[in-house]
């Protein structure tokens, strides 16, 4: 999505009429400030309160600092309320959600897109048929399964691997891995093989290189994911101290004063938000891509 | 084709097939065969054992009853017939078809004027695309917390503190069974319209620049171009968004979970709040049968829903 690209609904022609050009102008300009308001508002409101005295953010919620800054919440919500624990829980969490998310993703694009076994299709429809399925079909037997797992006979209760192996199943970014992998020239597959390369060397050398713009996508929104996600660490991390933020800030809330709250909430933006800014480019194609391959 | 030839390539797909099925777990091994398993295995794994196993499963524990202690028991229908009867299910069914209502008002056409008239943004519309995403990004726990602290109903709430200086409220934004509701739809609606609005741009860009051309020289005006150009032109990806959507808001849960809790009197319990408070709201152990059933009910709901939807649409959408 380049600026540059000419509009084409609203010709050159359009533009240069008056009415058009301050008419079309205007409305770009009341949609920016709506787009100030209602996008970067709420989240300058928190950076605000959560450096004011909760006494001042109950009484005048709208005022600019009456009685000066109170940086004191940040230190008191990262130690006293334990939030720096709660901070790297979550970074733990989403670190392993990645790992598994791109494990399966690549290890399964690659053998369905390059290797395609003869089951191949079968596990395809498969993968596609859980794309229909709606997420709260899984959650209870999910948590059974986690509760008494079959095999193992051991409650994962309490342990990360709860968290980070269902996370693997994705199928939607399998296929979204697989579809990039399919459009990849098949020539130098070809001349790798008549090299002597080996699947392992031909994953690992060439096709895991060559996606980096893809790997790219789904490692933002797998960390993104793991950092939103809620109901399904609140079921299976009870343990406090191996919660991560989004599970505690309910607790906090009804435990601390508002300004330390909101101090809290505003660390538990922080990657989230830094991460968009820096990697927006993978956000917004990703994003776009989730509307081509869901149509 | 021939006949013969055809009756040659049949002969020739036998004869490999024949050739396949001879060969040897261990010649099927050399021919890379086990390499290729191994690479599979972590799909099959995980979706294995964290997807189809668990969707099989809910099949199974939706006709038994399951405590975790004893071995599950056999009940037939009978965790259906107790979702039926409950007096909170048609509640929680009418409370979330009027959360999809209401968000479906809210939320579905400004994103679509929204990303066509910032298609014609000529300067800095990676500015606008990224304070229109921004919202998608911050945690839902932290936007609901967030937008619980705007939503006080006192005259000192941050929205009736803001409506206050044009003389209006103040508001019981949560506390009134009518405004709950609309409030839960209006923080959701913010935090989920970015996200369309980039859809649809990926969307704009493929239209057809060619009939903008044609409809300028017939000296079509710009609001015609829009209405007979434009949103035509994306017919399908306007279908796809509404099923999503429709779907996404059938399953609610933090909002309502963290909001309000259902309340007040019930007014925002969802089926997705029904099926947690049946499986973990009861400190005494959950109605594990229950929850499988409506769980159940409501993907089967969505299924017919969204093949009835894309039937009735066919013809509208590839016309």
């Amino acid at each position: 999505m380049s600026d540059e690209r000419p509009a084409a609904l609203i010709t050159r022609a359009d533009w240069r009429r008056p009415h058009i050009r301050y008419g079309i102008g205007g409305l770009h300009f009341l949609l920016l400030v709506a787009l100030v308001v209602a996008g970067l508002g709420p989240l300058l409101w928190l950076a605000k309160a959560a450096i004011t005295p909760t006494a001042d953010t109950i009484s005048h919620p709208m005022a600019l600092f009456p009685h000066g800054a109170a940086w004191s919440n940040f230190r008191r919500a990262w130690v006293d309320v334990n939030v720096s624990r709660y901070f790297w829980n979550t970074v733990i969490i989403a670190a392993g959600s990645w790992a598994t998310q791109i494990v399966v993703a690549t290890t399964g694009g690659f053998a369905l897109s390059v290797l395609r076994p003869k089951y191949a299709k079968v596990i395809n429809a498969l993968l596609l048929g859980t794309l229909f399925v709606p997420a709260v079909v899984l959650l209870v037997p999910l948590y059974i399964e986690i509760v008494h797992p079959p095999i193992v006979h051991h409650s994962f209760i309490d342990s990360y691997w709860a968290v980070w192996l269902p996370a693997g199943a994705s199928a939607f970014n399998v296929i979204l891995v697989k579809r990039f992998f399919d459009n990849l020239p098949r020539e130098i597959f070809e001349a790798a093989r008549i090299d002597g390369a080996g699947p392992f060397a031909l994953f690992v050398r060439i096709v895991l290189p060559m996606s980096k713009p893809i790997l790219g996508v789904v490692s933002v929104f797998a960390v993104l994911a793991s950092w939103k996600d809620f109901l399904w660490p609140l079921l299976v991390l009870t343990d406090p101290n191996k919660q991560p933020l989004s599970v505690r800030l309910p607790t906090i809330q009804s435990q601390t004063e508002l300004g330390v709250f909101l101090a809290a909430m505003f660390i538990a933006c922080l990657v989230p938000v830094a991460g968009f800014l820096i990697f927006q480019r993978s956000f917004l194609r990703g994003s776009g891509l989730g509307g081509a391959i869901k149509g | 084709m021939s006949a013969v030839s055809e009756i040659e390539v049949e002969g020739a797909a036998l004869t490999r097939r024949r050739h396949r099925a001879r060969l040897s777990p261990a010649s099927w091994a050399r021919r890379g065969g086990l390499t290729t398993f191994l690479f599979m295995l972590p799909t099959l794994l995980v979706f294995g054992a964290f997807s189809w196993y668990p969707i099989f499963r809910t099949v199974v524990m939706s006709v038994q009853h399951t405590n975790l202690v004893e071995a599950p028991t056999w009940v037939g229908l009978d965790n259906f017939r107790a979702v039926i009867n409950d007096p909170l299910f048609p509640v929680a069914v009418k409370n979330t078809l009027y959360f999809a209502l209401l968000a479906l008002i809210f939320g579905y056409p400004i994103p679509l004027a929204a990303a066509v008239l910032m298609s014609e943004v000529r300067r800095g519309r990676g500015l606008y695309s990224a304070l229109a995403y921004l919202p998608v990004v911050i945690p839902p726990v932290v936007a609901v917390l967030l937008w619980k602290t705007f939503y006080d109903g006192g005259s000192v709430g941050v929205f009736n503190t803001i409506l206050g200086w044009v003389h209006l409220g103040p508001y019981p934004w949560l506390q009134s069974q009518s405004w709950a509701m609309p409030s839960l739809v209006l923080e959701a609606t913010w935090a989920n319209a970015g996200a369309t609005v980039i859809i649809y741009l990926a969307a704009l860009t493929g239209v057809n620049s060619e009939l903008y051309e044609a409809a300028s020289v017939d000296g079509a005006s710009l609001w015609r171009k829009v209405w007979h150009v434009t949103l035509p032109q994306l017919r399908g990806v306007l279908l796809v968004t509404m099923i999503l959507q429709i779907i996404g808001t059938a399953q609610v849960f933090i909002e309502p979970y963290l909001f309000t809790s259902g309340g007040p009197a019930n007014s925002t319990l969802t089926v997705l709040l029904l099926i947690y408070n049946y499986a973990f709201g009861n400190s005494l152990g959950g109605d594990y049968g229950m929850a499988t059933a409506l769980s159940l009910m409501l993907a089967v709901f969505l299924a017919l829903f969204s093949l009835v939807y894309l039937r009735a649409t066919r013809s509208w959408s590839t016309e």
